[in-house]
């Protein structure tokens, strides 16, 4: 019956146990079910792995550094100081000495998004690899 | 004067013998997988796990739970990591993992076997094990954008595992291997 099989040459070892019957009906759901979660994530997480926080002043690099590793970043500019707040895989502008407060309440950067904080001169941007007409 | 002497005897019952050799059985592998070098820590087979599953379906949730924590406890002494993180470390992941498949064991008894339930299982070590580096080892890194690699890893280790958790449990029924 294990004839032609790949485990035929095992079988001394195995037993000559049909493997079929080692799996139930369950079994078939939970791997199929917990491949498709791990596959969603990987998909979900695609290009965040890498992902790049990088915080300019006045058009220099101020920070150029992971969005894995929380960090509070504090940039002084001709305002004050403008504060970014890197949590958990995102990034936002914390506060900002600005009167309009335009960057701070845009709230958490998408990824290939920036954040302008213009009166202060800093502004946040947050690379992944995003392709667009313009990248090429 | 009289002399008294104190007599104690301890009994050990058929399961408690049972329980040391399978235990016995379960450290044997911690260590031999030890031994095998490994590209990333936190990436191990958990070849120990298979003695667990085959317990549990066995001989029932409560011998398991005292044969895989016998094995984390007695491993982690004869490894030098008694207490430290990386025993913190493989008894979150195993608590969590016991509690995970004595869940899935007790709602689907008819419809699981062993794979399905090693493949819980190694999805919940390596989540509880993500979830204490995240929490309190390095709360300075989210490390949960490489929950996807490590789960890849939970799941082929998992069934892995499982098909050999459920040969060894045929076999122990034909009084192949390992039963007494």
């Amino acid at each position: 019956m294990c004839e032609g099989h790949p485990f035929a040459r095992l079988r001394p070892l195995l037993g000559g146990i049909d493997w079929r019957l080692l799996m139930r009906p369950g079994d078939w759901l939970v791997m199929g079910a917990s491949l498709a979660a791990v596959t969603a994530l990987w998909l979900a997480g695609h290009g965040d792995v890498g992902d790049r926080v990088l915080i300019k002043h006045e058009g220099r690099v101020f920070l150029e550094t992971s969005i894995r590793l929380n960090r509070l970043v504090e940039v002084p500019g001709p305002l004050g100081i403008t504060r970014v707040e890197i949590r958990g895989g995102r990034v936002r502008v914390l506060s900002d000495p600005g009167p309009r407060q335009l960057c701070v309440r845009q709230g958490w950067i998408g990824p290939g998004e920036a954040a302008l904080c213009l009166p202060n001169r800093v502004s946040v941007e947050r690379g992944g690899i995003v392709y667009d007409s313009l990248s090429y | 004067m009289p002399r008294t002497e104190l007599h104690l005897t301890l009994f050990a019952a058929d399961d408690d013998r049972r329980i040391a050799a399978l235990a016995a059985a379960a450290v044997g592998l911690t260590l031999a997988e030890a031994a095998i070098p490994l590209p990333l820590p936190g990436v191990k087979p958990g070849l120990a796990n298979i003695i667990g599953l085959a317990v549990l379906c066995r001989y029932g949730w409560s011998s398991a739970a005292w044969v895989t924590l016998l094995r984390v406890v007695a491993g982690a002494l004869l490894l030098g990591t008694f207490l430290t993180p990386s025993f913190v470390l493989s008894l979150s992941g195993a608590l969590l993992s016991l509690l995970c498949m004595g869940l899935a064991i007790r709602l689907y008894p008819r419809l699981l076997g062993p794979v399905g339930l090693s493949v819980l299982g190694a999805f919940a070590h390596m989540g509880a094990q993500l979830l204490v580096v995240n929490l309190w080892l390095m709360p300075a890194v989210s490390l949960l954008g490489l929950a996807p690699p490590f789960l890849t890893v939970a799941w082929i280790t998992g069934l892995v595992n499982g098909l050999a958790a459920a040969w060894l449990i045929v076999a122990m029924a034909d009084g192949r291997a390992g039963d007494e």
